[in-house]
């Protein structure tokens, strides 16, 4: 059978199991648009590349499949940087497809021509050009291999012009992936993994500090497990919320950075710390030199350059959190350990509840209010997607997540413009979720063109905007670590109520408390997409925090004395 | 310094990802030599690079985390064989020309061109030899100068193949029993 490149690739992508992907069209792409046409696969139109990007990878990681985007050469390409890079930095699985100019023209400079594959070589997991419509199939096969295998990240296709329309015979079955042998590494040894159950049944302390890698291997289960065998306390990281049930006595919360008082004191207290898909990240360590001196650590991680990279570990167990769980499992010795879980719970009484009731009762609207309330209506169940600020460290501490795949926040890269997309990416990937958006007013400001492709679509999403009035998290690093001198960071905004209505979408516009639940819940029964304008207090902090490269246990904690009301409505 | 071998995919943009990669982790290359295998698939690189064991293991193990990338390892501590090559472009007048030779012949290089007022000469070896051979032409004068940095193989039975080839092809095996007799 003779099919056009273009053909050849909307055949693909559906005997791949795609059936949503999010793009935009352009010169260098249309003999795709014109198959996609006749195609089963539904394309959804964006307002921006950047946002197809997050979108197909707010599928992706709602779904834990492939996410897919698609745009055109030059600058469609180059406005999917951020959102390749952000799912590169959170190894989020998605397929960027890009049409190039004719494989004759490359390197003139033609018309939208750029080197796409160049521009995003360190920031993909692979990149590709195609310039022969017989490689279509199996690069794009190749792609979704790569993709989401391993540890997971995004890969780039780029195919010419000529090579979509050109015909060629599609034998999917000859199209097998061909992908490059690599050498079979022993990933830990016996006595490596001997070592690893030798620390664990003889811990005092011990602490499990639970990252994505557990979701991206479904993991769930059996770590569910591993942690109720040996009651062993967990620490979660931002992308690992949700990977265990935040209503387990045995779940602390979330480490690091804006990490609960008692996680970061237990982690530095801890005599043995198990990482379990996750890379000690900077913003989960604070300062090398005093991070968790006292433990031991195991390190179970599929990536082996993850490896002492940033802590050393006395037992690295490369491979798939799945498997290695289930290997140490039957190894493992329950102990009752109630002096180490009663001193947490000891730790845990200065906590950040104390923190949320102790906020003044003055009439004013709190993020940690909005955040609390709108956790108690939806009871824990929503897809919430973040941005990145104060607003996403606030739902991370309030907002308690049981189930996995419902925090979707960009963590690694911290994208701002994230959230929006990602949240209408995520309710294509489950349309019977009620998916809401948590975002502050800087970062919606950012990508809000995409409230246009939610109308388009038709789609119900509720959006909350964490409204302060400034870039809050730089105004905060402003206040402590610049002595209030807010440079950049007093941010004028539309009326959000009023732009959502301009697109058509339901907005309304909240400054009480008392209003706060009546609205998410009239939100929640309403069948369109509502935006509810939540202006809080100007000048709230994200409380703990540990200030950039300071020691994990030395954190700014809520000051006792009421806020400062500089607040003026804007 | 830190010696790695990589065997990598015999196509365009392989290097670029490789050097890429060590850009990307502040790792400043001292030299990297690339050239085909046996296999026409398969290229073979040596990678020295200014950087400590941790720094090495980050590196081997990104460069393996890329698609293009067979195998790639560091071999600093293994008992190996470096190699170097140049050619040196040397002042050779009819008074120096004599003194010249007798280094060359110490050296064990060799006079591949000559010139009225200069030779060029190949020579190859350890760093350090090519490396000590430039000390003492310097006062001649170098007119000009070409390495090709290092190569480097593990002795003996410790083989690094590249994955996806035969681990013993036949006709090294045949080598090797016939050596036997």
């Amino acid at each position: 059978m003779k099919l056009t490149g273009a053909e050849i690739l909307c055949e693909s992508l559906t005997k791949l199991g795609v059936r949503h992907l999010f793009g935009y069209p352009g010169g260098a792409i249309l003999p795709v648009y014109d198959a996609l046409g006749k195609s089963k696969l539904h394309h959804i139109l964006v307002r921006h590349e950047q946002g197809a990007t997050h979108m197909a990878d707010g599928y992706a990681r709602a779904s834990g499949g492939v996410g897919v985007a698609m745009a055109t050469s030059g600058p469609g390409a180059t406005n999917m940087v951020t959102g390749i890079a952000t799912a590169m930095l959170d190894s989020s699985p998605v397929v960027c497809i890009t049409g190039q100019v004719s494989s004759k023209l490359l390197g003139s400079d033609a018309f939208q021509e750029i080197d796409i594959t160049g521009v995003t070589m360190p920031i993909t997991k692979h990149n590709v050009v195609v310039s022969r419509a017989e490689d279509i199939a199996r690069t794009v096969r190749e792609a979704f291999v790569i993709a989401n295998s391993g540890r997971p990240g995004p890969v780039l296709v780029d195919i010419t012009k000529d090579a979509q329309q050109a015909s060629c015979d599609f034998n999917w079955d000859a199209s097998t992936p061909r992908l490059p042998p690599k050498r079979q590494r022993i990933n830990y040894d016996q006595a490596e993994f001997e070592r690893a159950v030798e620390l664990l049944n003889n811990s005092k302390r011990p602490l499990i500090l639970a990252g994505h890698g557990i979701m991206v291997s479904g993991a769930m289960r059996v770590f569910d497990d591993f942690v109720h065998a040996g009651n062993l306390p967990v620490a979660m990281t931002l992308l690992g919320i949700g990977c265990f049930p935040a209503n387990d006595p045995l779940n602390l919360g979330m480490m690091g950075m804006h990490g609960e008082a008692w996680v970061n004191h237990a982690i530095q207290e801890a005599d043995l710390l198990i990482a379990v898909g996750m890379r000690f990240d900077d913003r989960v360590t604070g300062d090398l030199r005093t991070y968790a001196k006292d433990a031991r650590k195991i390190h179970i991680e599929i990536d082996r350059s993850e490896i002492n990279k940033n802590v050393k570990v006395d037992s690295a167990l490369i491979g798939d959190a799945r498997e290695v769980l289930e290997q140490l499992l039957p190894r493992l010795e329950h102990r009752e350990r109630g002096d180490w879980l009663r001193h947490i719970r000891e730790l845990k009484g200065d906590s950040a509840v104390r923190d949320i009731q102790g906020l003044p009762d003055n009439g004013h609207l709190y993020a940690a209010h909005v955040i609390n309330d709108l956790w108690k209506e939806t009871r824990g169940e929503a897809i919430v997607v973040t941005d990145v600020g104060q607003h996403q460290m606030w739902e991370a501490q309030y907002y308690h997540h049981n189930l996995p795949r419902t925090l979707i926040t960009s963590g690694g890269l911290g994208t701002m413009g994230f959230a929006l997309p990602a949240a209408i990416g995520a309710k294509f990937a489950k349309p019977e979720s009620d998916v809401w958006v948590v975002v502050g007013d800087g970062g919606f400001q950012m990508t809000m063109c995409e409230l246009a492709t939610i109308v388009q679509e038709k789609i119900k999403i509720n959006i909350a905007i964490i409204n302060n009035g400034f870039l809050g998290m730089v105004r905060q690093w402003q206040e402590f670590f610049y002595d209030k001198r807010y440079v950049a960071t007093p941010l004028v905004a539309p009326d959000f109520a009023a732009l959502a209505n301009a697109f058509g979408i339901r907005g309304e516009r909240i400054t009480s408390r008392t209003d706060v639940t009546p609205t998410i819940r009239s939100a929640r029964e309403s069948s369109e997409s509502v935006l509810i304008d939540f202006r809080v207090e100007q000048e709230d902090s994200v409380y703990p925090m540990v200030p950039a490269g300071g020691a994990l246990h030395e954190m700014i904690r809520r000051p006792d004395s009421p806020l400062v009301e500089t607040a003026t409505e804007p | 310094m830190q010696t790695l071998v990589a065997y990598v995919e015999n196509k365009p943009g392989v290097l670029n990802r490789v050097s890429s990669l060590a850009r990307r982790l502040a790792i400043n290359i001292d030299s990297l030599t690339v050239g085909p295998t046996e296999n026409e698939e398969i290229a073979r690189m040596t990678i020295v690079a200014h950087t400590d064991e941790k720094g090495a293991h980050r590196l081997e193990a990104s460069l393996e985390k890329l698609v293009d990338v067979r195998l790639a390892e560091n071999i600093s501590e293994r008992s190996l064989l470096e190699r170097d090559l140049a050619l040196i472009k040397v002042t050779a007048d009819q008074q120096s020309r004599p003194h010249l030779m007798e280094l060359i012949k110490v050296f064990r290089a060799r006079v591949i061109d000559v010139a009225p007022e200069s030779l060029i000469l190949e020579v190859s070896g350890t760093v350090d030899k090519i490396d000590g051979l430039l000390e003492v032409l310097r006062p001649f004068g170098v007119l000009e100068m070409a390495r090709t940095g290092r190569i480097a193989m593990t002795r003996g039975s410790d083989l690094l193949r590249p994955p996806g080839v035969p681990q013993k092809p036949a006709d090294a095996e045949a080598a090797m029993t016939s050596q036997a007799k």
